[in-house]
C-alpha cells in the first residue's frame, strides 16, 4: 500500500505524535533548541529530526541569533490544518444551534407546566 | 422565533484516533439528555437544516440499536446506525456509530467509532461533551473531513435565506 511520506504536507508532517508536541511547545512562542530538547525529554539528534520535517513542509521557521538556533510556528502553514477542522465545527455548531431551539421550547414548556402545579 | 447568540461547538483532536466535541446549553441537563433521546426531538436538530431526517429509530438500552437517516436537498441519503454500549440516564451514553456510505471497499470496522456523550450541569446550564474514538488515524481524518461540503453548504445557506424571507 502507499503511504505518504511524512513530509510531502502539513497534515502529515504533524500526524507524529513528537512533532505534534514540538507544534505544542511552540505554541507560546520562538524557543531554542536545546529548550525543545528539554521540554520533551528526547535526544538532541532525534528533536532536530522532526524539527528538519517541520520545517520542510513550512511549519516552523528557524533563525540563528548568536550560537543558538530559534524555532518558531509558521501559522500560515498549519491554517489548511485549522480551516479542516473548522468546516467540521460548523456542521456541529449549526446541529446544536437547532438543538438550542428544541431546548428552548422544552423549558418553556416545563416552565408552563410548573405553573399549573 | 429562533433563540440567538449559539455559539459555536468547540472541536479538538486529542489524539490520532479522537475527535473531541464540545458545547454549552442554556438548559438543565434533563432537558438536553431529552432533546439527544426522544426520536421526534432528534428528528428536528439532527440534520443541522442540511436536509430531513426520514428515519430517527432509539432504542436506549445496552445492546439497543439506534439508527439515524437523512435525506438531503438534492436527494442524496446519509445513513448511521450503531449500537448502545451503555446508558446513564441523564449522565452519559455510550455507543457505536458506523456511516453507512462507505465504500464497499472499507470494511465496517473501518467506518465505525465509539462515541461517549457526557452530559455536566452547573448553574442551570449543561454542557454536551462528544468523544468519538475512531479505530485508526485514517477513519478519524476521513470524519473530519466529511464536513467538508462548502458546495452544499453554500446552496442550503442559500436555501435558508429563502425560507427566512417567505416568513
Amino acid at each position: 500500500m502507499a503511504r505518504a511520506a511524512t513530509t510531502t504536507d502539513a497534515f502529515n508532517a504533524i500526524a507524529e505524535p513528537r512533532r505534534r508536541q514540538i507544534v505544542d511547545a511552540l505554541s507560546g512562542g520562538e524557543r531554542p533548541v536545546n529548550d525543545l530538547v528539554r521540554a520533551l525529554g528526547l535526544n538532541q539528534p532525534q528533536v532536530s529530526k522532526h524539527l528538519r520535517v517541520l520545517r520542510e513542509v513550512g511549519v516552523v521557521d528557524v533563525r540563528d541569533e548568536g550560537r543558538q538556533r530559534l524555532y518558531r510556528l509558521n501559522g500560515r502553514a498549519l491554517k489548511p490544518i485549522h480551516d479542516w477542522v473548522k468546516s467540521y465545527e460548523q456542521t456541529w455548531s449549526e446541529r446544536f444551534d437547532e438543538l438550542d431551539v428544541v431546548l428552548q421550547e422544552l423549558k418553556e414548556k416545563e416552565e408552563g407546566d410548573g405553573s399549573d402545579g | 422565533m429562533a433563540v440567538t447568540g449559539s455559539q459555536t461547538a468547540t472541536v479538538t483532536l486529542p489524539t490520532d484516533e479522537q475527535i473531541l466535541i464540545t458545547r454549552e446549553f442554556d438548559a438543565p441537563k434533563q432537558l438536553v439528555w431529552q432533546a439527544f433521546t426522544t426520536p421526534e426531538l432528534v428528528r428536528r436538530w439532527w440534520s443541522a437544516k442540511r436536509g430531513e431526517m426520514t428515519i430517527a429509530d432509539i432504542d436506549l438500552r445496552v445492546g439497543g440499536k439506534w439508527r439515524y437517516v437523512m435525506v438531503t436537498e438534492d436527494g442524496m441519503e446519509v445513513g448511521f446506525h450503531g449500537e448502545y454500549r451503555e446508558v446513564v440516564p441523564g449522565e452519559r451514553i455510550v455507543s457505536t456509530e458506523t456511516y453507512e456510505g462507505v465504500p464497499p471497499e472499507v470494511s465496517e470496522e473501518d467506518a465505525t467509532t465509539i462515541n461517549t456523550a457526557s452530559f455536566e450541569e452547573a448553574d442551570g446550564r449543561t454542557t454536551l461533551t462528544i468523544l468519538v474514538q475512531a479505530g485508526s488515524k485514517e477513519t478519524r481524518d476521513a470524519i473530519v473531513a466529511s464536513g467538508m461540503e462548502d458546495g452544499l453548504q453554500d446552496a442550503l445557506d442559500l436555501l435558508e435565506e429563502v425560507a427566512v424571507s417567505l416568513r
